[in-house]
């Protein structure tokens, strides 16, 4: 009949379960892939990033050198960080903080004077 | 895929029951597009964890028995293929008239791709 | 007494998701019901039209949230199958940890809905207490909390280092304890039992015409696995169906509970072997040909059938989830049961309608 009541004692006499959000929070797991950033100095606008993701939240003009994210479209799959030919696309392992109104990442590079050597092709 | 056995329009409902006697379970049913006019139907059957397919190929204009007075379980596969592909079945058990996923001022066939290209275009001009 | 029509849902208390049902009713015992659905339709299948084989991936993922990895899983096999890829032995191993960990989690979830169903707060938020050390798990393995996003064709993407392994382990080991705690009350408790037991019987024989899959099928009597063919490492482990006999809510209750604790095993036993190597294969070339692919996902047996022509884009993509196969024989346990219950029941076939139609 009482089944439930050891739990609830044991729950009434354990350290609580949650935390207090935003004073109290969870060290991040080394793993985790969370926001996503673009060394934009390294970047060689060659665009695999965009033609990899999934969700085609990534839109890079290579004559402009501009390199642009839409985080709320981003999944945080990690494609475009492991096909990035010159690693400069990071997962940090915390999650974006959240925000009231929708914004676009935009970083703009420079042009690399000489042409990069055959942009990967996909395969 | 290794057991399709091919049928006609006349026969899928008897091989269906034939199925049904030897004890298979209904699965589900595919329906693949292959080009502007004709539609394959996959029926996929189990026993004792071994797939068997019958496949039906028709023209997308004609309208198809339905299976699902032999087996209900496919009234609601033959109402989704209604809806994505436009394809009529003929003697439903339970018959939404296309609007199981669909509003109806949806497309025709939203699944094919011959029919909302079409449409597009249509509706540029 | 004239009969009434009740619309049930599309948003109701008990229903994570909407489904409608329109229940015939005759004073307060269920005569009818007709299904409708059609409120979270995407036509997912149709993205493999304009996503690449490889960018499927993450949107097969995303046809369920809470078997997500499965849903991935499927999808690579049946690829994999396609261009005749054998993956490498570790990385079957580390599949079979991935989809049994979200088991676990898919269950525990279920577990503490139900509760809720008929009422019982706190046993829901015990079983979802308990559920957040796997999304946990999730995170610090897979690295994102719901899709970790580990197959890729031809193995897995990331790989688990023996103290990693090691902590999993330990966190399951607390899992257990804690999910042991609550066997007493999920198995005996007046509340649970008074509300589920003799409610919604699916017998052996309408389970088998009805096409049920999954715990549905099995709390019926049946004993049918998609794992017991043997894909991905489940030929090498240690595995047997769990089993209900007597076909009713209260059945597929405890084929649920048992099998998480089983799903749990099924972990241990697979770190434990989990052989040393690779964990993927270059993979090259385009899929081409047709098939079907299947494996058991925590609410049944989800079926993918794959056509590739040869190019980056898929011909056809079609998935059927377990749910769509558990709406016929839901439809055959509600009439003569009371309105009361009609949550219970619905609620014991574990839906999930975004799966359904995706």
């Amino acid at each position: 009949m009482f089944d439930m009541t050891p739990n609830i004692l044991r729950n009434f006499f354990h350290k609580s379960s949650t935390r207090l959000y935003p004073k109290e929070t969870r060290q991040a797991f080394g793993n985790a892939r969370g926001e996503l950033y673009n060394e934009i100095e390294a970047c060689i606008f060659c665009r695999t990033c965009a033609r990899k993701c999934p969700s085609q939240c990534i839109t890079v003009d290579t004559k402009e050198a501009t390199w642009q994210c839409d985080p709320f479209v981003c999944v945080y799959c990690g494609v475009c960080v492991e096909n990035c030919p010159k690693k400069c696309l990071h997962q940090k392992n915390d999650y974006r903080k959240p925000v009231t109104d929708k914004e676009i990442i935009f970083m703009k590079g420079e042009t690399k004077k000489k042409k990069c050597e055959g942009d990967p092709q996909e395969t | 895929m290794k057991e399709v056995i091919s049928t006609t329009k006349g026969t899928v409902v008897s091989k269906t029951v034939d199925m049904k006697k030897d004890g298979y379970r209904f699965v589900t049913m595919s329906c693949v597009e292959l080009d502007a006019d004709t539609v394959d139907i996959l029926y996929h059957f189990d026993r004792d964890l071994h797939l068997k397919h019958l496949r039906l190929t028709i023209q997308k204009k004609e309208a198809v028995p339905s299976v699902s007075l032999v087996y209900f379980a496919a009234f609601l596969v033959e109402n989704e293929i209604q809806d994505q592909f436009g394809i009529r079945f003929d003697g439903l058990v339970l018959d939404y008239e296309r609007t199981l996923y669909l509003e109806k001022e949806a497309p025709d066939a939203p699944y094919c791709r011959i029919s909302v290209s079409r449409d597009v275009k249509s509706g540029e001009d | 007494m004239a009969r009434t029509i009740i619309p049930f849902g599309p948003q109701h208390q008990v229903f994570p998701e909407p489904i409608h049902l329109k229940l015939v009713l005759e004073d307060e015992i269920v005569k009818e019901v007709v299904p409708a659905l059609g409120y979270v339709h995407r036509g997912l299948e149709m993205l493999a039209d304009v996503r690449d084989f490889h960018q499927m991936i993450q949107i097969c993922e995303r046809v369920c949230g809470i078997c997500s990895t499965i849903h991935a899983q499927c999808y690579c096999q049946g690829i994999e199958e396609l261009m005749g890829i054998e993956i490498p032995d570790r990385a079957r191993f580390l599949r079979v940890i991935w989809a049994e960990i979200h088991r676990v989690q898919s269950h525990l979830l279920w577990l503490g809905l139900f509760a809720d169903a008929f009422g019982f707060e706190s046993l829901f938020m015990q079983c979802w207490k308990i559920r957040e050390k796997i999304m946990d798990i999730n995170e610090a393995t897979g690295g994102n909390r719901v899709n970790p996003s580990i197959n890729i064709i031809g193995g897995v993407k990331r790989d688990m280092n023996p103290d990693m392994a090691q902590w999993v382990l330990t966190q399951l080991d607390l899992v257990e304890k804690e999910v042991n705690h609550l066997e007493k009350v999920l198995l005996n408790d007046y509340t649970v039992k008074k509300r589920t037991v003799g409610k919604g019987v699916l017998t052996r024989e309408k389970a088998m015409e009805l096409g049920a899959v999954g715990p549905t099928l099995r709390g019926s009597g049946v004993e049918q696995d998609i794992r017991q063919i043997g894909y991905a490492a489940y030929g090498e482990l240690a595995h047997r169906p769990v089993v209900g006999i007597d076909g009713d809510a209260y059945s597929r209750n405890r084929v649920r509970f048992l099998e998480t604790l089983q799903a749990i095993a099924l972990v241990r036993e697979a770190v434990s072997k989990l052989p040393a190597g690779d964990i993927s294969v270059k993979v090259k070339g385009k899929p081409e040909g047709e098939v079907v692919t299947r494996v058991e996902q925590p609410r049944g047996e989800l079926m993918y059938y794959i056509k590739g022509n040869g190019g980056k884009n898929l011909d056809r993509l079609r998935i059927r989830t377990p749910t769509f196969a558990n709406i016929p024989p839901l439809l055959s346990m509600l009439p003569g049961i009371e309105l009361a219950d009609v949550p219970v029941i619905v609620l014991s076939i574990d839906p999930c309608i975004s799966c359904t139609e995706r």
